[in-house]
């Protein structure tokens, strides 16, 4: 039987199919600033050094100078790669421009899992910051030796260890390899908040110049000499079955290279990239496939998702003195399966010889992929490279790992070439893992003063979290003659929580439960798409606050205010709510203005977001007019990177809110292209969005990259329900939806 | 003695030009307060709401991004531009001051609140079929949407149809006023249809040929006309269409936007069926039962073109995903028809979505059962292949066709063009594609462009699915 | 064989003439600018220029090229010396994952080199056939603005220089 557990902290492991379990967690410990969980003791380095605790696993200096600087973590197009830089030239004291960065390669850099949950510069920067500090001291120490100085007395600057007398001696004449092969301390001489010269500059992003000017930028630009092209023919459902396939007519046709077939495992190899995509239609013609598949009624999802069975975790209990209710509430939100929809589709290269592969993917995480690729090649972990090479956006863990093992295995067929594989547009929509529908409850009385007294929310979705681990994680793993077991679902464990991310609402009332349902059972492929739960829990908090606000009569972001109790929260709520010119009263016809707030994980970037809206009553149509967001991160490392991420959260946030949705009928996954699964264009962009950041200099960095997804779809439906008085809770909120909610 | 000839001629003249203006000369109804929008019955409002839908009003009376009902759209006509009112309940520039009966007469005998005669672009030679209990209905719904204040563009007129007062002599000519009189020979369902199609829905003012004053002409009704730069096909025993339309496909395409034999609506039509989006099922089936009239029963020879046309279409769905263009990505030619360029452009830049097998909606059409091949001109086929069809701007799904403007030179799309005429029709050449083409090219004949219809969920139904990848 | 010229080099092609374009520029020319983004010609990602028009490279064979010019985002400037379009978009820093920027600037730029004085609206409508998932818009019309200016200034200075 498959065990049935739930981990909740790492202290408890708890067992029990069904049973409600309670979890005492430690709140205040659980939220503290530091942005890291505190481990057992003697595990004290700061953010990713516990993973790699030499130096020079992060900082390499050349004899000629030339730094090197290296993270585990990977360029999203979220700007890290130069975030990262920024932070290292600052504590290295060292010109930017002559810093270069390498990122995840499992030959070359720390391992740092994936990159995600907007931990990039929380934990990689941290790293990264505090061994560059502590390099500088070690290189000032070899100085003060050298110049028979006290350390205290020397400067550096420029590259450049400095003495009071203007002797000079640059890092490439100071260091040596020992020096930079030193465990790291738990503490650093990190520079003062005031004398930062780069972190929180306006530094220009160091990739954008080559993308628009046609530079090798992803890894769907790699070229090598005699490389080969290939295209994968997916079945037409999960879990379909190769019944016959007649592969002469495509082996003959020009320049194919090769037909493959392993199982249910299709692909082809040719040397013409074109050519290939010919020879896949002409494969996917002559193969025949017995489908099994049986989804839901899409229509009926919300329903289904109820009635599943459920692992069911109180993750939040706290009750306060009885009181006489005054008034109770309750709503009903749902949400259905969000495509990633990476612009590029996914895409990867790989090259197998004399028993060793290396592959090129934009994989999130190199070593879970390259562990999980080399299961299913039977080789050795050490015999399998996973070199990071930028993709377009993935806003989570879409086909990347799984073009890469598909990339694998076709190597394996024509060793010694590199082959480049390139998923096509349908099959991307098709086979990527989607954000889990979900459903979430709340209800929550309100005492006589207009108060929250008692609030309960319960959950229910499927895993936020289905990477790979093993070759069961990956669509060629399931696919081969052999294939590798599916492996079971797991529930992210709190505090970050998969579908519970978020589920803890942070505001302080007397009373409150949040129940987690975790559902195994996952009827459509599943995974984690930016925010995880928090998109879906933020939204629903942050439209019920609204409802409770209105019931109780009171504004929206004074009724929020008089629930929160973190400073740094109120600050950021009363600057969107000022900026955005809450307060005044004047609307257009058909305008309405809404209003979010959540800090995401409760551990990481706080956002509030006030949205004005137009809903025109006679088709449905709603349009965010503009858009006032205010973000507290911490310690700003790229003023314009975090505003770039916030302003495209919400931008996509709004095309997740207004049109998305996955379509299926009884087999197959329909919406396979941007025809079938529209997002937004030009015409419903906002007339303006605004961010404002908090900087906080001296604070520990906070993720921000998800921070704004949640609190711009509440702002939205807040905002649409304040114009037209249509008070929606099933996402998406279509034009045929709002329509239907108007009176005339 | 010729003075007094000068003189009666003088006179009769007069008499006529009197008689003329007596006639032609219209009161001014007085203008009123706009009543309270609650002062309206929900429940006329809500029927009001979908009678608008029918009649498409806000298609007209909507400028690009302007406000819903505030007017100012263009609509060109041969004697040059009449630019649609703002029908919103605004006192000064809109319809807020007129009364029922004002709202009315402009519907039932095509003159405006102040005794002017309407332009026949507002084709009230339809809408004056409109029983009185509907146009209280509509008047009720207008009246309660927001007040927009706007003044439209004044029309673009060339001397002498830029004087309204002919427009009286257009109306005795080309008016028959309404209601609706009721055929007793005919089914409820039937005369429910004629009721909408011939008053609200107004579809001969686009599908039938028009005289030099521009009135349809009645003896060639539904034979086939144009809208902005669309041909509008003939919906009687004429129509192109090679599977013939019944009462059923008819009544499919009304409530999809689109029908697996057809195709998908574009141009103008794409607007009318985001509107009956909204429309009642019976309401629908009484339309396509009277259009089904109109068609007529097909000849035992169009029923067995039409199902080679459906056999040709479910061949290619069976075959490879190539379908019939060979490797080189040639389609083929055809006998006698030394078109190698035309067959190559068609294998390489339409078959590979026209011939994919991919179900309508999303897929493209397979064109042995595309109407415009069939029909009289090129000019539709020209405007989808240069403009393509653009997603639908409101997030729904919809089909998406890009546009070939910057590909295509003249010459290559005059040879698809003769191409696909000759491959899948066998109907005689046109013999004015360059014309066509230059025309849509340089703007002379100017073409408005619609986004897709926005086509509800994709299909759920299992057996509408693409083949696989 | 095909003969085409892009970004004013002529090319002879190997490739099949019924190949779309996206293919010979990316593989034969080695052209990384005009991206995959689906093939459908519904993302835009892939928009070059073909005699100053802007066309979806993935859905255009290179049958329909024959002597005519192509224009791709590296025949707007270079690392070293960017054009306009270029400059202006690092200015705005108009990029996230930078997939889609390209297939935006070539678009824009048909467009402003047909029409130099455009409104917002005007820019909107013309971006209309290309996608961005990043959420990059705001600053993608910024970009497009700041490239309006740039070259009308361009122009007033060779206008001058010319006299």
């Amino acid at each position: 039987m498959r065990k049935n557990y739930i981990v909740l902290s790492r202290r408890r492991v708890l067992a029990g199919t069904g049973a409600l379990v309670v979890n005492f967690c430690s709140m205040p410990r659980l939220l503290a600033q530091e942005g890291q969980q505190s481990q057992a003791a003697g595990r004290q380095l700061p953010g990713s050094l516990k993973a790699a605790p030499f130096l020079d696993s992060w900082i390499r200096i050349g004899a000629d100078g030339r730094i090197t600087v290296f993270t585990g973590k990977v360029e999203l197009g979220q700007g890290i790669k130069t975030a990262l830089l920024q932070i290292a030239a600052d504590e290295l004291d060292v010109p930017f421009a002559s810093l270069n960065l390498v990122t995840a390669d499992t030959a070359r850099t720390a391992n740092e899992g994936f990159t995600s949950g907007s931990r990039s510069v929380q934990d990689s920067g941290t790293a990264i910051r505090h061994a560059a500090a502590q390099v500088r001291a070690l290189l000032k120490a070899e100085a003060a030796r050298r110049l028979a100085s006290a350390p205290e007395s020397l400067q550096t600057e420029n590259g450049a260890v400095v003495a009071d007398d203007g002797r000079r001696l640059s890092y490439g004449e100071l260091v040596s390899e020992e020096m930079l092969h030193a465990r790291a301390k738990p503490t650093s001489a990190l520079k003062d908040p005031a004398a930062l010269k780069v972190i929180g500059a306006a530094v220009e992003r160091v990739d954008i110049p080559a993308k628009v000017t046609g530079g090798a930028a992803y890894v769907h630009d790699l070229r090598f000499p005699g490389m080969l092209h290939a295209r994968v023919v997916r079945p037409p459902s999960y879990g379909a079955q190769l019944r016959s396939l007649d592969t002469g007519g495509v082996e003959r046709m020009p320049g194919v290279i090769k037909v493959i077939r392993n199982g249910n495992f299709l692909a082809v190899v040719g040397e013409r990239e074109y050519q290939c995509v010919k020879a896949m239609r002409a494969l996917a013609a002559a193969a025949h496939w017995e489908e099994n598949a049986q989804l839901p009624r899409q229509h009926e999802l919300a329903s289904l998702l109820l009635r599943l069975p459920s692992h069911d975790t109180a993750i939040f209990d706290q009750r306060g003195p009885g009181q006489a209710a005054h008034k109770t509430f309750a709503a009903t939100y749902t949400r259905p399966y969000l495509a990633h929809g990476s612009i590029g589709p996914s895409c990867a290269a790989a090259r197998f010889e004399d028993d060793a592969l290396t592959v090129w993917s934009h994989s999130q995480g190199v070593y879970p992929d390259r562990q999980a690729i080399a299961q299913l090649l039977g080789l050795p972990p050490e015999g399998v490279r996973c070199i990071h090479v930028e993709g377009s956006g993935c806003y989570g863990h879409n086909g990347a790992d799984d073009a890469a093992a598909d990339a694998a295995l076709i190597a394996r067929e024509v060793p010694g070439r590199t082959v480049r594989v390139q998923w096509m547009r349908e099959q991307e929509h098709a086979w990527e893992p989607y954000g889990p529908a979900m459903v979430t409850k709340v209800a929550a009385s309100l005492d006589g003063s207009g108060k929250v007294l008692d609030w309960d929310y319960a959950v229910w979705s499927n895993s936020h979290g289905e990477r790979p681990g093993g070759a069961g994680a990956l669509i060629a793993g399931r696919s081969i003659a052999q294939p590798f077991p599916t492996p079971a679902p797991r529930a992210n464990p709190q505090p970050e929580g998969g579908g519970v991310r978020n589920a803890i609402a942070i505001y302080k009332f007397p009373s409150a439960r949040v129940v987690h349902h975790f559902l195994p059972d996952m009827p459509v492929r599943v995974s984690a798409l930016r925010s995880l739960g928090a998109y879906m829990n933020v939204f629903s908090i942050e439209s019920f606050m609204d409802e409770l606000a209105q019931a109780a009569g009171r504004d929206p972001v004074e009724f929020r205010l008089d629930h929160l109790e973190d400073e740094r929260a109120k600050a950021v709520v009363k600057t969107a709510a000022e900026r955005f010119g809450w307060s005044q009263q004047h609307l257009a016809r058909g305008h309405g203005r809404g209003f979010a707030f959540a800090r995401y994980k409760n551990l990481a970037a706080y956002c509030a977001v006030a949205i004005e809206s137009e809903v025109t009553p006679e088709t449905g149509r709603a349009r965010a007019v503009r858009a006032v967001a205010a973000v507290d991160a911490g310690q700003v490392v790229n003023p314009d990177g975090l505003v770039n991420q916030i302003e495209g959260g919400i931008i996509q946030s709004i095309s997740w809110t207004l049109y998305e949705q996955v379509s299926f009928d009884a087999q197959r996954i329909t919406s396979i292209d941007w025809s079938t699964y529209p997002i937004l264009r030009f015409n419903a962009v906002p007339d303006s969005v605004e961010v404002h950041v908090l900087n906080r200099p001296g604070q520990p960095f906070l993720g921000a990259g998800e921070a704004a997804q949640g609190p711009a779809a509440a702002a939205l439906a807040n905002a649409i329900a304040h114009a037209s008085g249509a008070r929606l809770r099933d996402l998406p909120l279509t034009r045929e939806r709002i329509k239907a909610a108007i009176a005339v | 003695m010729i003075a007094r000839t000068i003189a009666a001629c003088l006179f009769a003249a007069a008499v006529i030009v009197a008689a003329y203006l007596a006639l032609v000369r219209q009161p001014t109804i007085d203008p009123i307060t706009a009543p309270e929008h609650a002062s309206f019955d929900p429940a006329l409002v809500r029927h009001g709401e979908k009678l608008a839908a029918l009649g498409n009003c806000n298609v007209c009376h909507t400028a690009p991004a302007g406000k819903i009902f505030a007017g100012g759209r263009a609509l060109i006509t041969p004697f040059g531009a009449v630019y649609s009112t703002n029908i919103t309940p605004d006192p000064e520039t809109g319809i807020g001051a007129w009364s029922e009966t004002a709202f009315r007469r402009a519907m039932r005998e095509g003159v405006d609140r102040a005794g002017r005669q309407l332009y026949p672009a507002f084709p009230y030679d339809h809408f004056t079929l409109l029983t009185d209990e509907d146009d209280k209905a509509l008047y009720a719904y207008l009246m309660t949407r927001e007040p927009v204040r706007t003044v439209t563009p004044a029309n673009d007129l060339a001397f002498p149809y830029n004087m309204r007062l002919l427009l009286a002599g257009w109306q005795l000519l080309f008016l028959q006023r309404g209601p609706y009189h009721r055929d007793p020979g005919q089914s409820e369902q039937w005369n429910r249809g004629a009721y909408l199609v011939e008053g609200l829905a107004h579809c001969s003012a686009c599908h039938t040929p028009r005289n030099a004053l521009g009135a349809e002409k009645t003896g060639e009704r539904f034979a086939g006309g144009e809208s902005e730069g669309w041909t509008a096909y003939a919906l009687n025993a004429r129509s192109p269409a090679p599977v013939p339309w019944d009462a059923d496909s008819l009544y499919d395409y009304l409530r999809n936007g689109w029908q697996a034999a057809h195709g998908v609506a574009r141009g103008p039509m794409a607007a009318v069926m985001d509107n009956l989006g909204s429309t009642d099922d019976a309401d629908l089936r009484a339309i396509a039962t009277y259009m089904a009239g109109i068609l007529g029963e097909p000849t035992p020879q169009r029923r067995r073109q039409g199902d080679a046309a459906l056999a040709k279409a479910r061949d290619a769905d069976r075959t490879s995903t190539t379908g019939s263009i060979d490797t080189m990505g040639q389609g083929p030619t055809v006998p006698g028809n030394d078109n190698e360029l035309g067959a190559k452009l068609y294998g390489s830049a339409c078959a590979g979505c026209h011939e994919s097998g991919r179900p309508l909606p999303f897929g493209g059409l397979h064109l042995a059962l595309s109407t415009p091949i069939e029909g009289p001109n090129a000019r539709n086929i020209i405007n989808v292949v240069l403009a393509g069809i653009p997603a639908a701007p409101g997030g729904e799904p919809s089909p998406v066709m890009p546009g070939f403007a910057g590909a295509f030179s003249d010459q290559q799309l005059s040879a698809l063009l003769a191409y696909l005429r000759a491959r899948f029709s066998d109907k005689p050449q046109w013999t004015d594609i360059a014309k066509e083409v230059r025309d849509a090219r340089t703007g002379a004949r100017p073409v408005i462009s619609y986004p897709s219809h926005g086509i509800g969920a994709a299909p759920a139904d299992v057996s509408e699915r693409m083949s696989p990848w | 064989m095909v003969k085409l010229t892009v970004n004013g080099r002529q090319h002879e092609l190997t490739a099949d003439p019924d190949t779309p374009l996206l293919y010979v520029l990316r593989d034969e020319l080695a052209l990384n600018g005009a991206k995959f983004g689906c093939g459908l010609g519904q993302c835009g990602a892939c928009t070059v220029m073909v005699d100053g028009k802007a066309v979806l490279s993935c859905i255009t064979p290179i049958l329909l090229l024959e002597g005519r010019q192509v224009t791709t985002v590296e025949g707007l400037g270079t690392h070293d010396n960017p054009g306009p379009m270029q400059r202006a978009f690092i200015a705005e820093q108009a990029a996230q994952c930078g997939y889609c920027i390209a297939g935006m600037m070539m678009r824009a730029q048909a467009l402003l080199q047909n029409n130099p004085r455009v409104s917002d609206a005007d820019i909107r409508a013309a971006l209309q056939p290309n996608l961005c998932r990043c959420g990059t818009h705001m600053r993608i019309l910024r970009a497009v603005r700041r490239a309006a200016r740039l070259m009308q200034t361009a122009d007033a200075d060779s206008a001058g220089n010319s006299q």
